[in-house]
């Protein structure tokens, strides 16, 4: 029954995203029309039906309405509440649900809230994000239905992944989604505005706050996708260049690169045809990387639904959507102002610096991510690693790191390298003074680039706050500030872990003690546990830091009984100066255990400077919203002023 | 608000059409690869053909390097090659214990590896190989007709290839490969 009101809701949505459509076209048309006034009333009605859809999903698995294939599929009633509620999204169809419900939220959004804009912008803006939704839905209808009934009623589910039964990994998947989808309201003003030619300060300050909340939310799914891998996966590792990382990769990349170009056009109207490009570029990465995940195309230790008839299905609205607005770019892009003009030396200079080369790791990703593919295609089946995206993509990073910390320092429209040149020399110095001692020290050559650019960074991007009253600084300074310093407290992190780990892999009985890094591991018992849906072998360590107090460890090697499926769950020690990472693996034939220990130097540095890069990302989209409500309040009150004059 | 743009006479810059160009290359690719569902099951141009020479050196301590002389003594192995690094081999890894508990002698080549981390994966995923050869620069994997990991060879007794597995070994394919390895046997 209840299954039944989703169903309805999102047809109905469905039929109100073709209305939307075609209202909004025909709003464009030469003659006007006269069902332009019916676009944001309609586009605020599809949210709210869509989100009802959604809603009904989410209560089905609360309640394990078995009688649902996906709930029966998917969950299992001995699974706890938090699990039962991911399952809604830890799956195909529900996830895409979720995409269609954030893509109609987001344009009842606009337009419920975008009034600065012309209206006819906002009319191509509300048909363009319709289009897409009309394919979304299209997908979920015929080939995704969420709401597919069983009967009979099965007795029981058939549980969650074990992998994704974890706290983290709940919010993980809703949390990129938000940042995926998001950017298709950025790709829709791309659309709109490539339709009715207005590309302007108006138009980016307009997208702007879109592109940030997109890529705050990315920056935050990532940061917390790589930090469940490091811990969930048992590897060691944060980063397996994996597809679907790799899908998440590419939106942030576009996303990060677009956020500067936006800022660019709004403050100096100029790269106005290159942020277009970005702004299509961006939402298809998204599209992409779901497209690679979901069709199966590509092997991948995440993938969760491989389908060849959803891959074709996902194929052809890739083709509508990215080639179409590709086309329209084209044929539009001639007739489109490049805007104001500047010098290589100046703020916009390093802009599009940085701009080119994030767009070449894009580049070196997507090659990396799509050659197993033209390899496949060839009728070769190869598997591209770390060595190649690690290298490789080192050579546009490192130029885009060194201008990254110039850059900031630069003025609008024209300036001098010379004028920053004596500011510079303290951060030069520290990056040098680092590599020197990383040389010394005998570290490899990347993880030592790292070390050095990470130091000179941190220093270098605080500069922007030298000599200023710090109580004067506007919040968006301060946000590219501290993005900025994330980004160095990241990198210093992952060049450490690269550079200082050290690691143990033993057969150990209880009673043996281990030394691992400035860590002396005692594996005390290990005994069996159970959990809700599954059984353990725990292991007891005693780890004592060097001088310091002791702490226990429990790893485990859990088996899961619905499905079945074994994983090592990793226990912890975390110190301001890194972590000590342990796992227990099998039992030998001799009795002793496979314990493997890892000593790993300032590794959580990575994922704090992940969420400082998200802060800062916060606090700029803050002061610009504030500046924006102040202008609209100024706005407000001359109009008032005048109302009251011309009494 | 700009005004909307006067178009611009710059007779067409071809550039603008690149992207568009780009993304129906990758269209044609990826539509080529759905409707031709992955064939695994290639064969190639050294089936038939003896192993070239070559002799690796061992890839983790403890355990032997693989040369060709070891390869031809009467005896049918799987020769399997991988990398710690790769993550369809991880995927590939119950199988291949499989194998091995089906009576299979798996011998290794691993590609471009560390010792460390290559202990480490098979500290993880099991160890199924009596050798394993490291092979840091590709050279064995380019004259084995190779380009990837991870891709298994069936090799007879007189060190003949007699069938390439190309991909990971996936549970389906087990019974596939044992049947390969008797008739290599025979």
């Amino acid at each position: 029954m209840i299954a039944n009101i989703g169903l309805a809701a999102l047809w109905f949505a469905a039929g109100l995203a073709l209305l939307q459509f075609l209202a909004g076209a025909q709003g464009l048309t030469a003659k006007g029309g006269v069902l332009a006034a019916l676009v944001r009333p309609v586009a605020i009605m599809q949210g709210a039906l869509i989100g009802l859809s959604f809603i009904v999903l989410v209560v089905l698995f609360w309640i394990t309405d078995l009688s649902v294939l996906l709930v029966a599929k998917n969950s299992h009633s001995a699974k706890p509440l938090i699990y039962k509620l991911a399952g809604t999204w830890g799956n195909h169809e529900g996830s895409m649900l979720l995409w269609a419900t954030v893509m109609g939220l987001a344009g009842a959004f606009v337009a419920w809230i975008e009034r600065r804009l012309p209206e006819r912008t906002v009319l191509a803006t509300l048909a363009a994000q319709a289009f897409v939704s009309l394919g979304f839905y299209a997908f979920l209808l015929f080939a995704s239905n969420p709401f597919t009934r069983l009967d009979p009623v099965p007795a029981e589910g058939m549980g969650l992944n074990p992998l994704l039964q974890d706290p983290g990994l709940a919010f993980h998947p809703p949390t990129l989604y938000i940042g995926y989808v998001g950017l298709s309201v950025a790709f829709s003003f791309a659309v709109g505005a490539l339709l009715t030619r207005e590309v302007g300060p108006a138009f980016a300050r307009a997208m702007r706050p879109w592109v940030l909340a997109s890529w705050i939310f990315l920056t935050i799914g990532i940061t917390a996708g790589s930090y469940w891998a490091y811990y969930e996966l048992g590897w060691g590792g944060w980063w397996f260049w994996d597809p679907v990382e790799n899908a998440s990769l590419m939106p942030w990349l576009a996303a990060t690169a677009l956020l500067h170009s936006v800022s660019v056009l709004a403050a100096r109207d100029a790269l106005r045809t290159w942020t277009i490009m970005l702004g299509v570029v961006a939402f298809s990465m998204s599209m992409l990387g779901t497209f690679l995940v979901r069709s199966g195309i590509l092997t991948s230790v995440h993938a969760f639904a491989v389908d060849p008839t959803r891959g074709a299905f996902i194929l052809v609205l890739l083709a509508l959507y990215i080639g179409g607005a590709l086309c329209l770019f084209a044929i539009r892009a001639n007739t489109i102002n490049e805007g104001k003009q500047f010098t290589v030396a100046s703020r916009e200079g390093a802009l599009v610096f940085n701009n080119v080369m994030l767009s070449g790791i894009l580049g070196i990703v997507l090659i990396g991510t799509l050659y197993p593919l033209l390899a496949e295609t060839m009728g070769d089946k190869v598997s591209v690693g770390p060595p190649y995206f690690n290298s490789v993509g080192a050579v546009f990073t490192i130029p885009m790191l060194i201008v990254l910390a110039v850059g900031p320092m630069l003025r609008w429209r024209r300036d001098s390298f010379t004028r920053i040149r004596p500011v510079m020399v303290l951060p030069a110095l520290v990056a040098f003074g680092a590599a020197v001692i990383c040389a010394v020290a005998g570290v490899a050559l990347l993880p030592l680039l790292g070390v050095a650019l990470g130091m000179g960074l941190a220093f270098a991007s605080l500069l922007p706050l030298h000599g200023r009253k710090l109580r004067t600084v506007k919040l968006p300074v301060w946000g590219m500030v501290i993005a900025h310093f994330g980004i160095a407290v990241a990198l210093f992190g992952m060049a450490s872990d690269a550079a200082f780990t050290k690691e143990r892999l033993v057969a150990a009985k209880p009673g043996d003690t281990v030394a691992v890094g400035p860590w002396q591991v005692t594996f005390q018992t290990i005994a069996p546990v159970a959990g809700p849906n599954w059984t353990a072998m725990e292991a007891t360590l005693q780890a004592r830091h060097s001088g310091g107090s002791a702490k226990e460890l429990h790893p485990q090697a859990r088996t899961f009984w619905a499905p079945v499926q074994e994983t090592n769950e990793s226990a912890l020690a975390t110190r301001w100066n890194g972590q000590l990472y342990a796992v227990l693996g099998d039992q030998g034939e001799d009795g002793r255990w496979q314990l493997r220990l890892w000593w790993k130097p300032f590794v959580t540095l990575i994922w704090y400077g992940g969420l400082l890069i998200a802060l800062g990302g916060f606090l700029a989209m803050l002061g610009r919203l504030a500046s924006d409500l102040r202008r609209v309040v100024a706005k407000d009150k001359i109009a008032y002023r005048r109302m009251r004059q011309g009494r | 608000m700009s005004a909307p743009e006067q178009p611009r006479r710059s007779g067409g810059n071809w550039a603008v059409w690149l992207p568009a160009l780009l993304f129906a290359g990758f269209l044609a690719v990826v539509a080529y690869n759905l409707s031709n569902p992955a064939e695994r099951v290639v064969r190639s141009a050294l089936i038939g053909k003896p192993l070239p020479e070559f002799a690796l050196q061992a890839a983790v301590p403890g355990q032997p390097g693989l040369a060709r002389a070891d390869m031809a003594d009467g005896k049918v192995r799987l020769l399997n090659i991988f990398a710690s690094w790769c993550v369809p081999c991880a995927v590939e890894a119950p199988q291949l214990a499989q194998l091995k508990a089906a009576g299979v002698d798996v011998v290794g080549v691993a590609i471009r590896d560390r010792p460390d981390e290559l202990q480490a994966f098979l500290a993880r995923h099991g160890n199924p190989f009596t050798r394993i050869g490291a092979d840091n620069v590709s050279k064995i994997q380019f004259s084995l007709g190779s380009s990837g990991v991870p891709e298994s060879f069936v090799i007879d007794g007189k060190g003949v290839i007699r069938y390439q597995h190309i991909g990971e070994i996936r549970p389906e394919h087990v019974p596939l490969l044992l049947r390969q390895i008797e008739e290599a046997g025979q």
